[in-house]
């Protein structure tokens, strides 16, 4: 007779809560009639996330201390929760910004039930424990996220993001598959932690495993030289989709690659401290030259993305208890900026009816104050200037390399800062100081679409991005709380 | 009461932002505004101790004490001048910015405030990372002020503007993550003395740029020509001084070393600030290109005062913050009517306003007298204690000083009478109006602050330091 395991339902539910939504919504996609089903659907969903949220808040509080291991398979810890909680809340507001969308309502119930589907496999991800749940629940949000790149088959475009995406995005699957399965060859493990026992520093297979890993990870966190997906996926995708992955895709791969590295390779720590800095710097040169001759506003914000790849992974390099930190914290108001951002693009798509470039955003500043004034902040707060949470996480990063002795990567930031000042204040300089007289659009017709639910999503990111430049503390010591499941 | 001087402008700016008034109104209210923050101001010197060198009004709070990082405000003596300057400064502009009816009002007068709040934020933070954030926070609304109501290149001087003022300021948080975590705090009053010179460069960087020292005012020019008037005033006035107070706040207390290997290439570069930012006023072709070469001057100048590293010097350079922010505005205002009412401010076109313009010429005169350092008034009080402070340096700099002061004479007296005397430029219409009551209302104050300070220019030279001991006083680092 076969031995039932123990399941430890509280450490999955947050996951459970997005996959019965899954579930869920796609009866809804077959039983409800066709004028409720998009408000039925985007509820359904938006409840799912919350709820996760919440039940990842629950996980957070009823496991105080430490990373335990359930099964082998699974962490149910605060740091895990954490992930989670950003992921949940990414999700949330991701359906508030695809509400508006205009595409067919056959499909609003199986977008929604892919998004969840893609939120469900990213908190799996982030608690994974062995290295096969770490490749199941990769392919689990992969698979979701390339059907959603190519989910509007009116839009121009989108098939071929969800087609280079999904040809790119295997390559880095297969590498991190490759370089798991020589880990095991190794080291004859596939739990973290037994890995970090059995391992032996510079055993050959170990670190060629090891640097596959990386690079895999890496595919998915779209850091340069890595990131050849990223500009083409982000421009073609749905806008909404591309709020969803810039924000939660980054939380959950780079979450998970500090976890990894620092739980399953201790004894490797110098050599992949090299690497990931080395990731970092071509990031950062590589995301910020290339969006300055950028046009098109989400191509703009790719760009910028890969470039924030490389800020976060200078954390990573850090390898201490004061990168965690900044790593996590770091997240929150990058999560708000990014969704907010490409919501506020989100928006001027449906008033135009055509991609956003930085010419049609003449003016826009002035038409739509209050994405105008969030637009900018987010900006300032992807720039790092003050009264954004932006200015702290790069301080705290900043903070995190010099303590380490990585001033070289300092340095590097810093620079990468500067040439990034250009185009995001291009984009400020685009929609208030130029006039849209000088814009010449074919008149859509009528007021623009109110959006009143893009909006709410909106301020609440506009809200976050501020807050936490303001409320510091306390956003840390839960990031320290969550950073405390990771030993140095 | 510090808190106070920040947060009122800022309030005042949401309060702007949303109040459901016509553009009229909103520019009243943003003017009274600015004027409760001069009287705030005004309250706070009559509760200031002068005798005690020490901070005062301070205010504590914890913010990131992860990393030792606390909103820490407070003024020394010198700082309750700098704001001083600052808020009549600001509310001056203001007040003319409303007058001239700025089109966008709601948007203009939030973020003049916001730029009002972020500056006094500037000189009263005590803590590094707060001084750094309201530095940069002055960027945002000055990016958008000079980008939306400037002049026809204005895209192009806000890139200049932004692009060397970020590269300074991030050379310089850099060197405040460096300096705040080998010291284990950012507090400005508990952190030690460095000897790092890659640290004291970093902080050196930002003040060369912002203040600006010759060779790196390449933005200056472009940005205070397509600047709106108001805003170049508020530029050259007050925001430049930000590194000039930089200097004196953090580099010259917390770099005894460094300040002490390099006080020879600083004071070249004062040197020739001085002299070739006087040569230029000299050949500008016109009245703005005269102020904003002056103020490269006069920036020099106030170095040359702090690097002589002596009480007279320290004493000095703090008064003649105060006047150069005082006259330069005033200058700046002065400019823009005049371009009002010729539309153009170059001088072969300008010239013989004078005649029949009392107000003007009188107005003119007075900024001009005051701004060449003629005896007795402040200008010349604030020369005449640098350059006898650096003359302790060494006779060499205050010759140099001399000869920028004499160089002083000849740009502002050609700037006077190109625009007041000789004959009546083409571009001078008959019917071009004296200055109006509004246009003295906003000059005149500030004049008649420069009379005030003629008349006593010891009530900032000799009460910015807690008693005559600015030497000592900054050699143990401002506690």
């Amino acid at each position: 007779m076969i031995s039932k395991p123990h399941v430890d339902w509280l450490a999955l539910s947050p996951t459970l809560a997005m996959i019965g939504a899954t579930g869920l919504l796609l009866m809804v996609a077959v039983f409800v009639p066709r004028r409720p089903r998009r408000g039925v659907a985007a509820a359904i969903a938006f409840g799912a996330f919350l709820a996760a949220f919440a039940l990842a808040v629950v996980v957070a509080a009823k496991t105080p201390n430490g990373a335990a291991i359930v099964a082998d398979s699974i962490f149910r810890d605060r740091y895990a929760a954490y992930g989670q909680l950003l992921i949940a809340g990414c999700g949330a507001v991701a359906v508030l910004i695809s509400y508006g969308e205009r595409w067919g309502d056959e499909h609003v119930a199986e977008y929604y039930a892919l998004l969840a589907a893609a939120g469900a496999g990213m908190a799996f991800f982030v608690q994974a424990a062995n290295l096969l749940n770490l490749f199941l629940a990769l392919e689990w949000f992969s698979i979701a996220l390339y059907v959603l790149c190519a989910i509007d088959i009116d839009l121009v475009g989108s098939l071929e993001a969800g087609l280079k995406y999904l040809i790119v995005g295997s390559v880095g699957s297969a590498t991190l598959l490759f370089g798991s399965a020589l880990v095991y060859g190794a080291t004859g493990e596939l739990s973290f932690d037994k890995i970090a026992a059995a391992g032996h520093a510079h055993n050959a297979m170990l670190v060629a495993g090891l640097a596959m890993m990386i690079v895999g990870l890496a595919f998915k966190s779209s850091a340069a030289p890595f990131h050849m997906w990223t500009p083409d996926a982000y421009q073609g995708a749905p806008t909404p989709v591309t709020s969803f992955m810039s924000s939660a895709t980054k939380v959950a791969a780079l979450m998970v690659t500090y976890r990894i590295l620092q739980t399953a390779f201790p004894a490797d720590q110098r050599l992949w401290q090299l690497a990931i800095a080395v990731i970092a710097c071509i990031s950062l040169a590589w995301g910020n030259i290339a969006a300055l001759v950028q046009r098109n506003v989400k191509r703009i914000l790719a760009y910028s993305s890969i470039s924030h790849a490389g800020f976060m992974l200078i954390a990573v390099a850090a390898a201490s208890s004061l990168g965690v930190r900044a790593l996590l914290f770091y997240l929150i108001p990058y999560t708000a900026m990014s969704l907010g951002a490409f919501g506020v693009v989100a928006a001027r798509e449906r008033e135009l009816g055509t991609p956003v470039t930085l010419d049609n955003l003449a003016g826009f500043g002035w038409e739509r104050p209050l994405f105008g004034i969030s637009m900018w902040a987010f900006m300032m707060g992807m720039l790092g200037f003050p009264l954004t949470g932006g200015f702290v996480g790069k301080f705290y990063v900043f903070s995190a390399a010099y303590d380490s002795g990585l001033w070289w990567l300092v340095v590097a930031g810093v620079i990468a800062t500067m040439i990034s000042a250009y185009y995001y204040l291009g984009v400020v300089r685009a929609m208030y100081l130029r006039e849209s007289a000088e814009l010449q659009l074919a008149p859509a017709g009528g007021a623009p679409p109110r959006e009143f639910v893009l909006g709410g999503g909106v301020v609440v990111c506009l809200i976050v991005t501020v807050g936490s430049f303001f409320a510091v503390q306390p956003l840390i010591d839960v990031a320290t709380s969550a950073a405390s499941a990771i030993h140095f | 009461m510090t808190t106070l001087l920040i947060v009122l402008p800022l309030a005042g700016a949401l309060l702007v932002a949303i109040a459901p008034l016509t553009s009229y109104w909103l520019g009243s209210l943003a003017a009274l505004i600015s004027l409760i923050e001069v009287a705030v101001w005004i309250t706070t010197v009559g509760k200031f101790d002068f005798s005690d060198p020490s901070l005062q009004f301070a205010q504590q709070r914890a913010w990131i004490p992860d990393l030792n990082v606390s909103y820490h405000v407070g003024m020394y003596a010198f700082s309750l001048w700098l704001v001083g300057m600052s808020v009549v400064v600001m509310a001056a502009c203001v007040i003319y910015g409303w007058w001239v009816d700025r089109a966008r009002a709601r948007a203009y007068f939030s973020l003049m405030l916001v730029l009002a709040g972020s500056i006094v934020g500037v000189f009263t933070a005590q803590d590094l990372l707060l001084f750094y954030a309201f530095f940069e926070l002055m960027l945002v609304p000055l990016y958008v002020l000079i980008g939306v109501w400037g002049g026809a290149a204005r895209l192009r001087a806000t890139i200049m503007f932004v692009v060397y003022t970020v590269v300074g300021s991030l050379l310089m948080l850099a060197a405040i993550i460096a300096y705040g975590l080998q010291q284990g705090t950012f507090d400005l009053t508990t952190i030690k003395p460095s000897s790092s010179t890659w640290i004291f460069l970093g902080f050196v960087a930002a003040f060369v740029i912002k203040s600006p020292i010759f060779p790196f005012h390449g933005w200056l020019a472009i940005t205070y020509r397509e600047s709106p008037p108001e805003i170049a005033a508020v530029l050259s006035g007050v925001v430049a001084k930000a590194g000039l107070y930089l200097f004196l706040r953090i580099v010259i207390p917390k770099f005894p070393g460094p300040v002490h290997d390099w006080r020879l290439v600083l004071l070249l570069l004062a040197s020739i600030s001085l002299i070739y930012g006087s040569l230029l006023a000299f050949r500008a072709p016109d009245f703005r290109g005269v102020i904003l070469y002056s103020s490269l001057a006069q920036s020099g100048l106030i170095v040359l005062g702090l690097l002589a590293n002596n009480d007279l010097g320290f004493d000095g350079a703090v008064l003649q913050i105060v006047n150069h922010a005082l006259i330069s505005a005033s200058l700046f205002l002065i400019a823009a009517m005049v371009e009002r009412r010729c539309s153009t401010g170059e001088f072969r076109l300008l010239g013989g306003m004078a005649r029949g313009r009392p107000a003007l010429a009188t107005v003119v005169l007075t900024a001009g007298v005051i701004a060449l350092a003629v005896p007795l008034s402040t200008a010349f009080a604030g020369e005449f204690l640098i350059l006898a402070g650096v003359f302790q340096q060494g006779w060499g700099w205050a010759v140099v000083g001399a000869v920028g002061i004499v160089l002083a004479a000849m740009y502002m007296l050609r700037a006077i009478s190109g625009v007041l005397h000789q004959d009546v430029g083409p571009a001078v219409p008959e019917s071009a109006l004296d200055l109006r009551l509004g246009e003295l209302a906003v000059v005149v104050p500030l004049l008649l602050c420069l009379i005030g300070l003629s008349a006593w220019p010891n009530l900032i030279s000799g009460h910015s330091f807690g008693g005559n001991h600015a030497q000592a006083t900054i050699a143990q680092g401002l506690k």
